[in-house]
C-alpha cells in the first residue's frame, strides 16, 4: 500500500491514456501514468497513419520534433481483384507545407508522446501491470497493481487500456466483445532502402504514401488491407471481423502471406526483409456496441471505450481526443470535489458535441450493413475488375457491343435492381 | 552498514546487430541496461541493509542519460545514486576510470564511513574486469572477486566471509572491513521491484557529480590520464567445425571403438 494519494490514476500510456494524464497534469492535478509495457509504445500497434489534429491539440507544431516517419502526401484506394486492381487516389502538395497525417511507428511515436505527460509533471511508471481496482462501497478509489505492495489511491481512474479491455470487464463496463465486433489485424515491417521505396511509390524525397484497399486482399471477406510508407520500411497489414475468421477458418498470418504475394501488391515490397510482425485487435462494433463510459471513480476512453471509425481507418486520434474531454472531465470533478458518475456523466456530453461521438453516430450502421451485405468484398470488386478489363482492352469489338457484353457479365452475377438497392443503402449508411 | 555499489550502464547486448556490410557492431537505436552483474550487486547490498540496516548508496559513470541505471538501481531498494559525469572525464580507460570512481568513493565516505563496496565481476561491454579491482587497491582495501556467496558479516569485528568461484573450484575466504567485493550473477536471485520503491524511482533525482565537485588530478582523467590504447577490433574467429565419425546410427559399437582409439591417441583419455 502506498501511502501517497493521488488526484488521478491513468491506466495504459497509449495516445488516449497519455492525452488524459497530460491534459490533468497540465492542470496542476497530481498525476499517475501505470503502463504495463517496458516503455510506451513497446508492444503497442498500429498500421499506422497518425492524424495531426488531434496530437496538435497537445503539441502545436509536433510534427517539427516528433519522431514521425512521413507526411501522407498521396491517398490511394484499391479494389482488388485476383490478378486485378481498380486504383483512385489523391495526390496533393498541400499535404506536405501543411501536414494532414502522418505514418508511425508507435515504439517511437507513445514513447515521445508520453514524454509530454512526464514534463508536464505525471509520474509515469512502466513495466507495471494493473490487475484490479480498489472499491469502497460501490466507489471506485484507486487500483491495485501486479507488484509488491500495490494498491494506490486516487480521486478517480481513467481507463486507457485498449482493446483487449480486462479491467473494463472486470469493472462491469462492458460484457464479452462478441466476435463481429472485433477485428484481427496483423501486420509486417519490411525495411526497404528509402531511395526504392520513392521510387516504387513514386514518391519526393520524405513524402508518404498510404494505400488503402478491399477485395481479394482479404480474400474477398469483410475487412481491410493497408500498405504505408515510412522512412526506411513498409507496414503491410489487414484486418478482418473475427467472426469471419471464424466461419472460413482462415488465419489471419495466412491472410496476410497471401496478400504479400498479390501480384499487385509483391512488386512493392519486393527485395524487403521483415523486420517485425505484429498482431493486434481493433473494436469495430461501433457506436450501438459501445459500452458505459464511466461509473463511480471510473471513466473509459479510447479502444476501451471502443472509440473505433473503422471504415475510415481513425482510432488514435478518437482515443486523443477521448483522453484530452476525459481529462477536463476530471478537471472539472475535482473543481466541485465530486467524482460520481453523475459529475463524470460531463464526459459523455463533452463527446457528444465533439466529432467523437458525432461521426460514431453517423457511421453506426456500417458495420451491420457490411455485415448483411457482403458483396462489396468479393462479388463487386470482381465485376468491377472484370468490366475495367473489357472497357479497357482495345481488340477491334464496337463500343457499343462491348458495353453491352459488359451489362450482360454484370447481369449474369448480380440485378441491377438489386446492385441499384446496394448502391442506394451504401450511400444512405455512409451519409 | 553503509554498502557502496558502482554500476555501470551498458548497450543491452541481446539486441546489439552487426553491420552486415561494415562488420561493425551498429549501436544505434539499442536499448540501455544495468549491467546485468551489477544489478546483482545492488541486489546483495540491498539484502546487506535488510538483514543489517544502514544505507545503500550507488555510483555510477557516465553520460547524463546513465542516470538511468541509477534510478533502477533505486527501485530496486537502493538509497542514494550518484551519477559521475564530466565531458572531461570522457575517453577515460580502466585505469582512469577506477582513479576518478575511487575519488567518488571517497567522497561518499566523507559524508558517511563505508563498510563494503560491490560492484558486478565485469561489464559485458568491456568485460576488461579492472575497474573494481583498481578502486579496491587505490583505496587500499582487500579485494575479493568472483564472489559467489557471503557467508558471514560480522560488523563488530568488522569482517567478512565468502565463497569466491575459482576455475574448476571454489575458494572460501576471510577479509577485513572495509572491503571490496565483485559478484558472480550466481550470488542471488534479483527480485522484483516493489511499487513503492518504482515510485521513488520515478521521481528520484539523481546526484550529478562533475570534476569540479570531485578532488581530481586533470593529469589522470580523460584521455590524458588513459595509458590503453585500442589495437584492432574484431570478432573472434568462427569455431570451425568439429571432425565427424559417420555410421553411428548403423554401427554403435564400432563407431564408439573408433572414438576411443582417437581419444586415446590424442592424449585425451587413458587406455587402462
Ligand atoms: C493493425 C492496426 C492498424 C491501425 N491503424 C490505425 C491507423 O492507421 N490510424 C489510426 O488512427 N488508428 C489505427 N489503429 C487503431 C489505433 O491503434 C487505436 O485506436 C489506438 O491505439 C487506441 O489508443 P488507446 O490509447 O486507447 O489504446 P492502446 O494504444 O492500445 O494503448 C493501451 C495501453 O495500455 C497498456 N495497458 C493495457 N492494459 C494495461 C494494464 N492492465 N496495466 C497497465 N497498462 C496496460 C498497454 O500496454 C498500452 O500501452 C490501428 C490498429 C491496429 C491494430
Amino acid at each position: 500500500m502506498v501511502n501517497e494519494r493521488f488526484d488521478a490514476i491513468v491506466v495504459g500510456a497509449g495516445p488516449s491514456g497519455t492525452a488524459a494524464a497530460t491534459t490533468m497534469a497540465r492542470a496542476g492535478l497530481k498525476v499517475l501514468l501505470l503502463e504495463k509495457g517496458e516503455f510506451p509504445g513497446a508492444k503497442n500497434v498500429m498500421g499506422g497513419i497518425l492524424y495531426r489534429h488531434a496530437t496538435e491539440e497537445f503539441v502545436p507544431g509536433f510534427w517539427k520534433e516528433a519522431p514521425l516517419e512521413r507526411p501522407i502526401t498521396d491517398k490511394r484506394m484499391w479494389l482488388l481483384t485476383g490478378d486485378s486492381a481498380i486504383t483512385a487516389g489523391f495526390k496533393t502538395r498541400r499535404y506536405f507545407d501543411e501536414p494532414n497525417s502522418f505514418t508511425v511507428l508507435r515504439a517511437k511515436f507513445d514513447r515521445w508522446f508520453a514524454q509530454k505527460a512526464v514534463e508536464a509533471g505525471a509520474t509515469l511508471i512502466t513495466e507495471t501491470v494493473v490487475g484490479d481496482f480498489l472499491y469502497e462501497d460501490d466507489r471506485i478509489v484507486g487500483v491495485k497493481v501486479e507488484r509488491e505492495d500495490g494498491e494506490v489511491r486516487a480521486d478517480v481512474v481513467v481507463l486507457a487500456e485498449g482493446a483487449n479491455a480486462l479491467l473494463s470487464r472486470k469493472a462491469g463496463l462492458r460484457g464479452d466483445i462478441p466476435p463481429e465486433h472485433v477485428a484481427v489485424a496483423v501486420k509486417e515491417l519490411i525495411s526497404l532502402p528509402k531511395e526504392k521505396i520513392e521510387d516504387r511509390f513514386n514518391l519526393e524525397e520524405g513524402q508518404g504514401a498510404a494505400i488503402e484497399m478491399v477485395g481479394e486482399s482479404t480474400r474477398g471477406i469483410f475487412g481491410t488491407a493497408f500498405v504505408y510508407t515510412n522512412k526506411e520500411s513498409i507496414s503491410i497489414g489487414l484486418g478482418v471481423i473475427l467472426s469471419h475468421l471464424i466461419e472460413r477458418k482462415f488465419a489471419p498470418y495466412d491472410l496476410l502471406d497471401a496478400f504479400k504475394q498479390h501480384p499487385m501488391v509483391k512488386p512493392l515490397i519486393a527485395g524487403g526483409e521483415t523486420k517485425e510482425y505484429m498482431a493486434h485487435l481493433i473494436p469495430e462494433g461501433g457506436y450501438k456496441a459501445m459500452p458505459k463510459l464511466y461509473r463511480d471513480g471510473l471513466l473509459l476512453v479510447g479502444d476501451a471505450a471502443m472509440f473505433v471509425n473503422s471504415l475510415r481507418g481513425e482510432g488514435s486520434n478518437l482515443a486523443t481526443i477521448s483522453g484530452k474531454l476525459a481529462g477536463e472531465t476530471v478537471i472539472e470533478a475535482k473543481k466541485r470535489g465530486d467524482f460520481s458518475a453523475g459529475t463524470l456523466s460531463l464526459y459523455r456530453r463533452k463527446l457528444e458535441e465533439s466529432f467523437v461521438l458525432k461521426d460514431l453516430k453517423q457511421y453506426r450502421n456500417v458495420a451491420e450493413f457490411f455485415e448483411e451485405n457482403p458483396h462489396f468484398f468479393n462479388l463487386y470488386p470482381e465485376l468491377a475488375g472484370q468490366a475495367a478489363y473489357e472497357f479497357f482492352k482495345v481488340d477491334g469489338v464496337p463500343k457499343r457491343e462491348k458495353q453491352r457484353k459488359i451489362m450482360e457479365m454484370i447481369k449474369g452475377k448480380r440485378s441491377l435492381l438489386s446492385i441499384g438497392g446496394d448502391l442506394f443503402r451504401a450511400w444512405r449508411v455512409l451519409g | 552498514m553503509h554498502a557502496v555499489v558502482f554500476v555501470k550502464q551498458v548497450p543491452d547486448s541481446t539486441e546489439v546487430r552487426i553491420d552486415p556490410r561494415t562488420n561493425t557492431l551498429m549501436r544505434e537505436g539499442v536499448p540501455s541496461i544495468i549491467n546485468p552483474y551489477d544489478a546483482h550487486a545492488v541486489e546483495e547490498a540491498v539484502r546487506l541493509k535488510e538483514r543489517f540496516g544502514g544505507k545503500v548508496t550507488v555510483i555510477s559513470m557516465g553520460p547524463p542519460q546513465a542516470r538511468e541505471v541509477l534510478k533502477r538501481s533505486i527501485s530496486f531498494g537502493a538509497d542514494v545514486g550518484v551519477l559521475v559525469t564530466d565531458r572531461a572525464f570522457g575517453g577515460s580507460d580502466t585505469l582512469a576510470t577506477s582513479y576518478i570512481l575511487s575519488q567518488a568513493l571517497r567522497k561518499v565516505a566523507e559524508q558517511e564511513p563505508v563498510d563494503i563496496v560491490l560492484a558486478g565481476k565485469q561489464a559485458i561491454d568491456g568485460d576488461t574486469a579492472q575497474v573494481g579491482p583498481g578502486i579496491a587497491t587505490r583505496m587500499g582495501w582487500p579485494q575479493l572477486t568472483y564472489v559467489m556467496n557471503i557467508i558471514s558479516v560480522d560488523p563488530d569485528k568488522r569482517e567478512i566471509v565468502v565463497e569466491r568461484k575459482l576455475e574448476g573450484g571454489k575458494e572460501i575466504v576471510k577479509a577485513r572491513l572495509p572491503v571490496l567485493l565483485t559478484v558472480e550473477k550466481g550470488i542471488n536471485e534479483l527480485r522484483y521491484a516493489t511499487f513503492p520503491n518504482l515510485l521513488r524511482a520515478a521521481r528520484y533525482e539523481v546526484t550529478m557529480w562533475g570534476k569540479d565537485q570531485l578532488a581530481v588530478d586533470p593529469g589522470k582523467i580523460g584521455l590524458k590520464g588513459s595509458p590503453t590504447t585500442v589495437g584492432r577490433i574484431f570478432p573472434p574467429p568462427p569455431r570451425e567445425g568439429g571432425e565427424k565419425l559417420p555410421g553411428g546410427d548403423d554401427n554403435p559399437d564400432q563407431v564408439a571403438a573408433l572414438l576411443a582409439d582417437l581419444l586415446i591417441k590424442r592424449n585425451l583419455i587413458a587406455d587402462r
